[in-house]
């Protein structure tokens, strides 16, 4: 009987083990396994062979193995410009494009979360609407607007602003545009949810100290709405930072950003370990800021 | 003679028919669609009042709140605060403060900087915002909790840090949404008399939203009974209390025996009333103008109602009626007996303990014959 329960009591435990061990386990084999590989490459060396790359491991006559690490693809990365100008040139853009979706999504999320609620509904489904189709068919048709016969400036030949086309498409602007377009919801999501959440006395107890409401809004509304800001941005300037179809489809040769490095690396070129030196410095720029709002949220939950 | 009004106006500025009011409300409304908030009511308030608004949920205390506050724009009427219009004026512009209901605590800063807010939009210069800072928590007895945020803090404490920071400014006028709501009795009661203190001590006009009757009389010069967006009655706490008006406003403060009745006379200081449906009838000293004949309503309070076991020697024909003892709460400070009429009606009666039931035993007992009688200046005879 005793060993029945506790057999039984046994088996829940397990149960509740084998629940926990899940999502370590997904993120085991699809996530840290894979980039160990790549980490691997990483430090291996450019071969004519299929796979491209050397190996790692060897076992030597006599039964010792040995571990070959080959640093070239990191100082290469270092010592040619076009990596670190690259490496930049993507920073630049997803930080500038995080901030312009911040901007832009910080009103909207604002006008949505104080909505009517028919008009709330109404109005998040407008912002989700755009993951219904394609995202490469929603790129390309930013090139039918973009483009010099293209939809705008037709448009603003057609109205008499200007006589000769205005080049947008394969510039920075149009890579701007793309990203910000296409990135604007991941931003307005979690703005919008905490804003929501804001009580709205606090507004009206700034306001009757004396508080005007931009500093209503400086000193009350964005501290609170701190979290959705976070949380948005890093939603946004990640993948922006790895981007590789907006920059190819819409900035053509002329922008250069680390996910068309990455691609062609691979290739094109097929030198897996460089691409996996590419791959591996730019998680590491990705995951800093990733840190830092780890820490930021411990420090926000210890304090609340 | 002289010195003798001032010093009664002092007391009761309202009573004073050259005073300048402090705060004027002119014929204020307020309409949600086609719902009216508040309907055109007057009101004024003169300095230094602790000034209650009292009234059921929903009759409009908070909206009369937030147009003074002027968080909502009036639909008509006017609001002059020592003697400025406030039309058009935003809340940040109002020399009011507000302590909300729900304290509206920025939960993002400590409890000092919740206090300086208000001075840092003042432009304050920061040592004077410390001094006065400090000033303010030792007031609410809150300095050893100046480095902490809103939710380490008890619901008591936190309605002080709500305070403090409605009074750091020095308003002219302190708007207060129920401010001890939130608080349970013994530590409302104790807080109600802190707040007289602090009233008393700083000299500000105070308007208080409450829906507790009790709280409304131990805090208030004055008192507005408020119901479906008008004023029932304006007056002192005795005033509502012992000359209500209306029969929602005896209804509403404090308990009444409730008669129907017809004016049989109407004398130059008496009127007499006939119950309906009741063999009892009204002497009552004070005169209204009523006709003969119209229908009224009689208020009796039940602490007003003598109650004794045996017929009183002079049975008058006025002010008495029998009884049978239907049932008794007793409450420790005082008993509660209710007395069956023989028209099956019930009257309430409350009479102070002041000697100790004797092997239980009550000043009567259930199913006695017992004899009800009250002065004429008891009743209030009613006509709203
Ligand atoms: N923004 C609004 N829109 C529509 N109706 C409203 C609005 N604000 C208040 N009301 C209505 O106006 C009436 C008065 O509301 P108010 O908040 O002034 O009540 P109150 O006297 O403060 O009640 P309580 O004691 O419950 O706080 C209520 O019936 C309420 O439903
Ligand atoms: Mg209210």
């Amino acid at each position: 009987m005793r060993s029945r329960i506790q057999s039984k009591l046994q088996s829940a435990e397990l149960w509740q083990a084998f629940i926990i061990a899940v999502p370590y386990i997904w993120l085991l084999i699809f996530f840290l396994i894979p980039f160990f590989i790549v980490l691997k490459i990483s430090f291996a060396e450019y071969i004519l062979a299929s796979p491209p790359f050397s190996k790692l491991f060897r076992l030597a006559d006599t039964g010792a193995m040995y571990m070959t690490l080959i640093f070239d693809n990191f100082v290469y990365l270092w010592e040619d410009d076009l990596y670190l100008n690259t490496y930049l040139n993507s920073l630049q853009i997803s930080i500038t494009s995080t901030i312009l979706c911040l901007l832009v999504g910080y009103p909207i999320a604002y006008g949505i979360a104080r909505a009517t609620p028919t008009a709330k509904k109404i109005l998040l489904l407008m912002v989700i609407l755009p993951f219904w189709t394609s995202f490469l068919l929603r790129v390309y048709a930013w090139i039918g607007l973009l483009a010099d016969q293209g939809t705008i400036n037709n448009f603003l030949i057609w109205i008499g602003i200007i006589d000769e086309p205005i080049k947008m498409l394969y510039t920075d602007f149009a890579v701007y545009v793309g990203i910000v377009y296409t990135y604007l919801p991941f931003m307005i999501l979690p703005l919008f949810a905490s804003i929501e959440k804001l009580d709205m006395t606090l507004h009206e107890a700034a306001a009757d100290l004396g508080s005007r409401p931009f500093t209503t809004f400086r000193t009350i509304t964005i501290p609170l709405t701190m979290p959705g800001i976070i949380a948005g941005s890093l939603l946004v300037f990640i993948p922006a930072t790895g981007e590789f179809v907006i920059p190819d489809l819409l900035g053509g040769g002329n922008v250069l950003m680390i996910g068309k490095v990455l691609y062609s690396e691979f290739n094109s070129n097929q030198d897996w370990p460089i691409a996996s030196a590419v791959a591996v410095v730019l998680l590491i720029l990705l995951v800093v800021p990733m840190m830092i709002y780890q820490k930021y949220q411990a420090k926000e939950s210890s304090g609340e | 003679m002289q010195n003798g009004t001032d010093k009664l106006f002092v007391d009761q500025p309202w009573l004073d028919p050259e005073a300048e009011p402090f705060v004027k409300i002119q014929s204020l409304t307020k309409t949600f669609g086609s719902f009216t908030a508040v309907s055109s009511v007057d009101l004024e308030i003169y300095e230094g009042e602790l000034f209650s608004l009292l009234g059921g949920s929903g009759c409009g205390k908070s909206t009369l709140l937030r147009m003074l506050a002027g968080f909502d724009p009036p639909t008509s009427g006017n609001i002059f605060i020592d003697g400025v219009d406030m039309a058009g004026v935003p809340p940040y512009q109002r020399p009011v403060n507000m302590m909300f209901q729900s304290y509206a605590l920025f939960p993002h800063m400590t409890v000092e900087q919740n206090v300086a807010y208000g001075l840092k939009q003042d432009r304050v210069p920061k040592d004077k915002i410390a001094e006065r800072v400090d000033q303010m928590l030792s007031i609410v007895e809150l300095s050893q909790f100046a480095k902490r945020k809103p939710h380490q803090l008890s619901g008591g404490q936190r309605q002080r840090v709500a305070l403090a920071r409605a009074l750091v400014k020095n308003p002219k006028v302190l708007l207060l949404d129920e401010p001890l709501g939130a608080l349970d009795k013994r530590l409302r009661e104790q807080t109600q008399f802190e707040l007289m203190n602090i009233q008393e001590r700083l000299g500000i006009t105070f308007i208080v939203v409450t829906h507790d009757q009790e709280e409304a009389m131990t805090l208030s010069s004055r008192i507005a009974v408020m119901d479906q967006g008008r004023f029932s009655q304006i007056g002192t706490p005795t005033d509502i209390y012992e000359y209500p008006e209306t029969r929602f406003v005896a209804n509403f403060i404090g308990s009444a025996n409730m008669f129907e009745g017809r004016v049989k006379e109407n004398g130059a200081d008496y009127v007499i009333v006939q119950g309906v449906g009741s063999d009892v009838s009204f002497y009552i000293d004070h005169s209204t103008a009523v006709r003969e004949n119209t229908a009224v309503w009689v208020a009796l309070r039940p602490e007003k109602i003598t109650v004794s076991a045996s017929a009183p020697e002079d049975s008058a024909d006025y002010n008495f009626v029998e009884g049978v003892v239907d049932d008794i709460g007793y409450l420790g400070n005082f008993s509660i007996y209710k007395i069956r009429l023989d028209n099956g009606r019930i009257i309430e009666i409350t009479h102070p303990n002041q000697t100790r039931p004797k092997h239980g035993r009550h000043l009567v007992e259930w199913e006695d014959k017992v004899y009800l009688s009250w002065a004429p200046h008891s009743p209030v005879l009613l006509t709203k």
